[in-house]
Parts: structure tokens; sequence; C-alpha cells
């Protein structure tokens, strides 16, 4: 376990808190609203789930918490993203130091057209200048991390293209930890993956949870069940119920919420 | 009684060699007709070829009245004027690309784009006239005083950039060059960097990147190949270009190391001489006609070997 990871346990032990703070956020795409006055909160160290039915917005809540939708003209978000009590949609709050704390894993796996070892030291080296023994140990701290690093460790200097689905997956991820951010965002992570590789995230995510924060969505609520703590229901642009993942599934509180996750609907 | 219809399946069977045949053929077509144009210049060539040996290939003198050939002028200013145009337009077509995908805002991008496609469109004589009529004397009076007074004056690099502000010469058909061949490197540049899939810009730029290190480390090596396809489509263009070279560079079998002086290029050299041509000459224009054939077939596999060396260094297998 690396240092970034124990000192996180130690202020862990010491409050438990809420990472994210969501407060009225509205999101418009062009003339569209996606999502509507959205108020939650994640908090530190835990798996939080997000599941509705497609078109929900659950994947646009995801992408205002690291702001990658700002790279898209004619998107914009308004109200407050609090993270650690700052907010992240103040234009002053820079992208750089956000996306050093807040990594990000897409629904299909994306390696760079680079290999293995750069694909994790590129991230690095935009941050740090790390010498060239530190970045190599870096590098393998992040792939063991990700469960790869005995998968890959014989061919770093090989082109990442050549990994399978699942593999390229966890390189993805690996990516993101060697920056040690504190917030991982994934996703639906697991849907271009076939079910051995799934299952191995998911016990990747059990692993991680111990020194991130990670908020995943997924349209699998078997998955949202299995591997997440406190569980969101939205639908159409709404937050409709947020409880631990246990209640959500067993006693929902809203009607809508068990009829999905009943199956009745999306 | 009537013999049966045949059956579907073998109808289908028959088309799809028929198709898979004609498929085939198209494509030895192209390599017939390059073969055919290099053979036939070739011997067309063979009596300069073989009379002069390799003395065509090392001596710039060219003197139809004397009888003597020597193809390296020509060769030297289709290159050298060629590089130049490479040079220069490829910064400037990576820019409008770039522009064009990444950064313009969307209303703009389809005006730019045609705009674009319009001057690709634009025959070379119009460039060579626009080129002698306008462009020749706005170097003459400008532009080659104020290098021959600047960068001329430097050590090593002067070389190039000192001499008589002529107008027509190396620098000027290159730039017209650059010109011509820009639409077509921005235009297969901006193909391919729109094709590269948004989910790989968004990991780049979600691990903190700048626009300008998705497009560098990203979007560049991910389209390379593509990318270095549409500049060797434009040096193609540039190496074999006629018109508007022998409209501004000078037509002089000289090799100076100056760009400000005039040259000749294998293209101009030939469309300049074909009429009055006639035995030794007209075989000496045709092993021109053939070098320039070499010439662009070392290019292009210069480029296959860059191109391999790259995709080795980034453990592509």
């Amino acid at each position: 376990m690396n240092e970034l990871a124990a000192t996180q346990h130690t202020a862990a032990s010491l409050a438990p808190h809420n990472h994210i703070e969501v407060r009225g956020l509205d999101f418009h795409y062009h003339q569209q609203r996606a999502l509507n006055n959205i108020t939650l909160d994640i908090p530190a160290r835990n798996v939080t789930a997000i599941i509705g039915p497609s078109g929900c917005g659950k994947s646009t809540l995801l992408r205002v918490f690291n702001r990658i939708y700002a790279m898209h003209p004619g998107l914009r978000a308004s109200g407050e993203v609090l993270l650690d009590g700052e907010n992240i949609l103040d234009p002053r709050y820079s992208l750089n130091r956000l996306r050093s704390k807040v990594g990000m894993v897409f629904q299909k796996p994306v390696p760079f057209p680079m290999t293995i070892f750069e694909n994790i030291a590129w991230g690095i080296r935009h941050h740090e200048r790390p010498g060239r023994a530190e970045l190599a140990s870096r590098v393998e701290q992040a792939l063991r991390d990700a469960a790869l690093w005995d998968e890959v460790k014989d061919k770093l200097g090989g082109s990442a293209l050549g990994l399978s689905g699942g593999q390229q997956q966890r390189l993805c991820i690996a990516r993101c930890i060697a920056l040690r951010p504190q917030v991982l965002l994934l996703d639906e992570p697991t849907s271009a993956l076939d079910p051995i590789a799934t299952g191995r995230i998911e016990q990747l995510i059990d692993e991680l949870k111990r020194s991130y924060t990670i908020v995943i969505v997924t349209h699998n609520m078997q998955q949202a069940a299995r591997i997440s703590d406190r569980t969101a229901f939205m639908y159409m642009g709404e937050l409709i119920e947020m409880d631990a993942t246990e209640k959500i599934f067993t006693a929902p509180a809203r009607k809508q919420t068990e009829d999905y996750i009943t199956g009745r609907f999306g | 009684m009537p013999a049966p219809a045949p059956r579907r399946a073998d109808l289908d069977a028959r088309r799809d060699r028929w198709f898979a045949h004609s498929l085939k053929a198209a494509a030895l077509l192209v390599l017939a007709v390059l073969l055919g144009a290099a053979l036939s210049t070739l011997w067309g060539g063979r009596e300069v070829l073989i009379g002069h040996g390799l003395d065509f290939l090392a001596s710039s003198q060219w003197n139809p009245v004397a009888g003597r050939y020597g193809a390296l002028a020509p060769v030297f200013g289709t290159v050298v004027t060629s590089f130049v145009a490479i040079l220069l337009a490829v910064p400037l077509a990576f820019g409008i690309a770039l522009f064009l995908t990444e950064i313009a805002p969307p209303w703009l991008r389809r005006p730019v784009s045609a705009a674009i496609e319009l001057l690709a469109a634009i025959p070379s004589i119009i460039y060579g006239m626009w080129g002698l009529f306008v462009f020749v004397p706005f170097m003459a009076e400008h532009i080659e005083p104020m290098l021959d007074a600047s960068l001329g004056q430097l050590p090593v690099i002067g070389a190039l950039f000192s001499g008589p502000p002529l107008g027509l010469g190396v620098l000027t058909a290159g730039i017209v060059l650059a010109v011509m061949i820009v639409p077509f490197i921005a235009a297969v540049m901006r193909e391919v960097f729109l094709a590269v899939p948004t989910r790989l810009k968004e990991s780049a730029r979600a691990l903190g990147a700048t626009p300008w290190e998705v497009v560098w480390h990203i979007v560049l090596p991910a389209t390379r190949s593509a990318v270095v396809g549409g500049i060797f489509l434009g040096l193609g263009r540039a190496l074999g270009e006629t018109m508007a070279v022998t409209f501004v560079l000078g037509n002089a079998y000289d090799i100076h190391a100056s760009l400000l002086m005039p040259g000749t290029s294998i293209s101009s050299s030939i469309a300049n001489e074909f009429n009055e041509a006639v035995g030794n000459h007209r075989s000496a224009l045709l092993a021109l006609g053939f070098l320039l054939f070499v010439v662009t077939f070392f290019v292009l596999l210069i480029a296959r070997l860059m191109l391999r060396r790259l995709a080795r260094r980034e453990g592509a297998t």
C-alpha cells in the first residue's frame, strides 16, 4: 500500500466525511435540460453506484464531477459541486488540479497509441517531473494496484493495443490511479467486457475503495448491488432516491425505484 | 422438356466470381498502367541513358546543340522546390486541420472547409499565371531584398538566401507549390483527425492533458500513417507539378546553393522543350521522365521506412 493511501486511511478513521457534495445542480445540453436540481452527497472511500434507465442523466452527472463535459461546446452546468468543500464548477478551479484529483475510466477501454509503459507514464509526466527510476516504480505500482502487473511486466515496451479488452480496461484504471487521485469515476467500466474480465474489475473496485472514493455508473443492477455501498437511482434527469445499497434493493422508499429494480420498466 | 432453371445458389456463386474477377482486373490495371508508363519512358530514353551512362545522372550540362545531356540540374530543382514546398505546407496544413477539428466554432467549420476544397480545384495554370504576374514582382520587390539583407548575412544558412532579387527562382516556385498542395494535405489531415474517437481525446483530457498535448501525443500518433499518406499525396503533386513551376522557376540549367536563383525542374524542362525535340534530345527528355519515376519511387520508399521506424519506436507489432 502506498504512502498516500495510508494517510488517507488515518484521515478516514478520524472523520468520515462527504467527499463530493452536489447542491442544486442543473445541466443543459444546448437548450435541453439533462439534469434537474440534483442534490446528493458522496461519502469518502465508499463505492457509490448511480443507476437508472438509459438517458436518465447518470453519465452526465458523472461527467460533471471532472468537468470533462467542458471540452464540448454548448454544454453547461450550474449549481454547486463541492469537492472537499471547494466548488469545482467555479471557473477559477483549475482543470489541471481537478483532473489530478478526480480520475475517470470510460465505458470502452481506450489505450493510447503508445507502449504499455508510456500509457501510464504519460499522465504522470503531465503533472510531475519524476526521475527515471521513480517513474518506473510509479508505473509498476500503478500496474500492481490495478492487478495487471503480472500479466504485462514482460511486455511493458509493447503496444497497449495488443492487450485483451479486460486488460486494456485495467490499464485505463492503472493510468488513472498512477496520478494518485482521490476520486475515481467509472462510467459503465465493464459494459464492453466478458463476465470473467468483469469479475476481475469488480474485485479490483472492492480493493481500490480502501484508498479511493469511487463513483460508478452502471446499467447492470446486479453489479450495483454487488459492489456498491450506496446507490442513487435517477430517472429523467432527476435524482429519485439515494440510500444504502441494501436498502435501495430490499426496501426502496419510492415506487419508481421499486419498479425499476424489479424490472417493471427501464 | 426445358432444362431445369439454375438454382439461386449457383447463380449467386457465379456472380460473386465475376465480381471478384472484375475487382482484380481493376487493381491490376493500375499496376499495368504504372509499369507501362515507366517502361515506355525507359525505352524512349534508352539512347541517352546508354549513350551518356552515368554522365546523364552526374552532369549538370544540358546543351542540346552540342548534344550534351546531364540531368542533375532538373533533378536538383525538382527535389529542392518540392522540399521547400513541403517544409512550408505541412505546418500550415497541420494548423488548418487542427483549427478546423479542435478549435473552430461549428459555424466556421463548413465555410473554411469548403474554401479549402475550392483551393484544391484551381487549375495549376492559374497558379502559374498568378505566380508570374503577381507573386514574382512581389517577391522581387519586397521579400527577396529583405531575405538577402537579413538571413542572407548569416553564416552557413546565409548562402541559401543571398543573391539578386530576381523574383523568379527556387524559393518562389517552392512557395507557389506550397500554396497548391496545402489544400490536399489539410483536407486529408482534417478527415483523419475527425476520425479519432472522441473517447480517446476525452480519456487523455481526463488525465489533465491540454488540448495541445492531446493533439501531439494522442491524435497525431493515432493517425500517423494517414497523415504521412496525406503529406506524400501533396509531395507527389509537388514533384510532378509542371505549369505553375514552369512559370516561376526561371528555367535555367544551373545548380545554385541560393534559393533565390533560378533553376529548372524535370517536368518544366520537358514542358519547355518537348515541342522542338527530335532524336537524342527527345530521348533525353524521355529519360528525364523516367528519372521522375525513380525520384518519386525513392521518396515514397523513404517515407515507408520512416513510418516503420516510428512504429517500432512506439512498440507496435
